[in-house]
């Protein structure tokens, strides 16, 4: 395995930490590789190290140095948190025995049981996890692709699309439009783009107060609706108009060049335009075979391996998990099942029958908070829902202000467990 | 039950003109109902446990504790002007509400209830004396409260855990898998951002809370939804490895 000096960094962190652990001195470790370091990935990579107590070899394989976690991106752009308090680093978990390779993963030979990375080296493996997260389908917004992203950002992963994004609601002249084409189910955060709106309104309320927001949804209804409409109408009357396409019509076209947008025959010219595209699982996956013709993951549902190929585990938004939302809180959740599982296949630990929960809790304007959650059994054909709740239209200030200042606490907490 | 004659008269204590339509209102509610209400007069006397903190009648105010009229119906930490502890706060934003039921949750064991709370008071384990402290506290809140069946006097199903339960010896190896849970939210630091610390409580606190939100007496859904899906093992063993985190 060839590495750059940089690379190595990772790998000389994690080799003094196996040497601690007297166990392993002098055995071929078995090796667990991670493809992707967010929710998902960076929370397996940890638990397998962590509780392998340094028999496992872990690397964990991620092109960015700082991750910004799309989760409370939404409240960057809403003015409630600075872009590096949603910005981390790999360093934690590479002085707790996770070797972490900054590179891109660029193929998978499962045969082989080996990850080629884009700098040339070859990573071995005897089990996998790829928690890529997501990738846009092409076409499925016409006119827009990848090349338009500067012009029309989708700011649906974390960093500096939602930089962009954020500046260009700043930039808005008085009295103009954002838009937003929404995606089609189904795509990561459910509650994502109408929290985002929120958000953007909260800034166009201070800023640029009689500014329009427009949402071309292709749903004909969403999630959080009566949460998100009931706080609409309390804080931004007016403000915000959500198009459903059983309504209005799909959008036919979208002209970055000239800022249009052109849905059920008649021609809307916006100053910003925040184009989320239909989406799947990211292109690694599908490199590796791990997709189906959804163009997500299938999954068995009590472990997180691959239908493909037992070898191999997939978790996040890259799945089919069944009644599972592509979450970060999901991922994570995921993760420690498949991290058990990877521990009890290389190491013969106990595997404890998998538990699955999420929660996503999503801002409205200051200090109301909502959140829906749900917890989840494994059953043979998919992630099953067992039980959830929803908070409630017309809950107090008291309530919802204590909704906002838990989410900090998750936000704080799962931060903490995935890059420790 | 034997009881003694109050050594004073409810009148007197109390200072409220209305007072003999309520006892005979209370009466009444007892008689028809007489499974679950209690002797204000002998709640009187039992008030004297908590009047060197807590006020109550005419002219009542805070002290070291928040005053306790018109406290059928209440919000946790609902008095103006109180200053309450971060978690007594949490509890009332996230719907505790002071009732026959909390109430007798609360008074048997406050951290059972409301883990943070700076109520240092070891709680009052007979059953008979809670009902009748409640009873005597319910004469000085003006909400319905003669209707035995509706809340905030509704009838209340004995709130202890199971010894059976608290006995139950967990696996701290279980509990630490399970923990993976937890650490979602909960800070395994023990750092308390919005969301509380569970590390280094007794097991017997930790069994208590959870069972309080597995019969939803706690109002946070998030953490009753978590309860309700653990088992009195699985619940045991995360109280187990938890006591050992500092």
């Amino acid at each position: 395995m060839k590495m750059t000096r940089r690379q190595t960094l990772g790998t000389a962190l994690a080799g003094a930490t196996a040497l601690a652990a007297p166990a392993v001195i002098g055995a071929v470790r078995p090796r667990a590789v991670v493809i992707g370091g967010g929710a998902g990935g960076a929370t397996a990579a940890r638990y397998i190290a962590k509780d392998s107590k340094g028999a496992i070899d872990v690397t964990l394989i991620e092109p960015s140095r700082t991750y910004y976690t799309c989760f409370f991106s939404n409240l960057y752009i809403g003015g409630f948190r600075s872009l590096d308090s949603i910005a981390h680093s790999y360093g934690k978990l590479a002085s707790n025995g996770v070797n972490v390779v900054h590179d891109w993963a660029t193929g998978v030979d499962r045969d082989a049981k080996t990850v080629a990375l884009a700098g040339g080296a070859s990573v071995g493996y005897d089990r996998l996890v790829v928690a890529p997260g997501i990738d846009f389908r092409e076409g499925s917004i016409p006119g827009w692709d990848l090349s338009a992203q500067n012009a029309m950002p989708h700011a649906w992963k974390g960093g500096s699309q939602t930089e962009l994004l954020k500046a260009q609601i700043e930039s808005m002249a008085p009295g103009g439009v954002y838009a937003m084409v929404a995606p089609p189910n189904p795509y990561r955060c459910p509650p994502g783009p109408y929290e985002r709106v929120s958000m953007v309104a909260h800034q166009l309320k201070a800023n640029n107060p009689t500014a329009k927001i427009l949402i071309f949804d292709p749903k004909p209804k969403f999630s959080k609706q009566a949460l998100f409409q009931e706080g609409w109408e309390q804080h931004y009357p007016g403000m915000i108009e959500w198009l459903d396409a059983d309504f209005t019509g799909p959008v036919e076209d979208v002209r970055p060049a000239t800022m249009e947008i052109v849905a059920g025959g008649e021609v809307t010219k916006v100053d910003v335009c925040n184009a989320i595209p239909a989406q799947k699982a990211g292109l690694i996956a599908e490199k590796a075979g791990l997709t189906d013709a959804s163009g997500f993951c299938p999954i068995v549902p009590a472990t997180m391996q691959s239908r493909m190929d037992e070898n191999v585990f997939v978790l996040g938004d890259a799945t089919i998990a069944g009644d599972m939302p592509k979450s970060g809180f999901s991922a994570n959740s995921q993760a420690k099942v498949a991290a058990m599982h990877v521990r009890a296949g290389l190491t013969g630990s106990k595997a404890f029958p998998a538990k699955y929960s999420n929660t996503c809790w999503s801002l409205i304007e200051t200090e109301d908070g909502v959140k829906v959650g749900a917890r989840y059994e494994a059953t043979e054909e998919k992630i099953a829902k067992t039980d959830g709740f929803i908070s409630q239209t017309g809950e107090d200030a008291a309530m919802r202000k204590q909704t906002y200042e838990e989410s900090l606490g998750w936000y704080a907490g799962i931060t903490a467990d995935m890059f420790g | 039950m034997m009881r003694r004659q109050a050594p004073m008269s409810i009148e007197r204590l109390t200072g409220l003109a209305l007072w003999r339509c309520l006892i005979g209102g209370l009466i009444g509610g007892a008689l028809g109902f007489s499974a679950s209400a209690g002797d204000a007069e002998q709640g009187a006397r039992i008030y004297a446990k908590c009047q060197s903190c807590h006020m109550v009648g005419a002219e009542a105010h805070n002290r070291v504790g928040p005053h306790l009229n018109e406290l059928f119906g209440r919000k946790a930490a609902g008095v103006e002007g109180y200053r309450y502890s971060a978690e007594l706060n949490r509890a009332g934003a996230n719907g505790l509400v002071w009732e026959a039921r909390t109430l007798h949750l609360y008074i048997e064991n406050p951290r059972g209830l409301v883990t943070g709370t700076r109520m240092a008071f070891r709680g009052i384990a007979e059953r008979q004396d809670r009902d009748d402290l409640i009873a005597y506290l319910r004469l000085f809140s003006a909400s319905p409260r003669d209707i035995p069946e509706a809340a905030p006097t509704a009838a209340v199903r004995d709130p202890d855990v199971d010894p059976a339960i608290l006995a139950i010896e967990g696996d701290p190896a279980y509990g630490e898998y399970l923990s993976g849970e937890c650490a979602t939210c909960h800070q395994a630091s023990g750092a308390d951002k919005g969301i509380p610390s569970i590390t280094g409580w007794p097991a017997r606190d930790f069994v208590t809370a959870l069972h309080a939100y597995k019969n939803k007496h706690r109002p946070n859904p998030v953490m009753q939804l978590v309860a309700t899906n653990l088992s009195d093992e699985e619940i045991a063993a995360l109280a187990a490895f938890f006591q050992g985190v500092d």
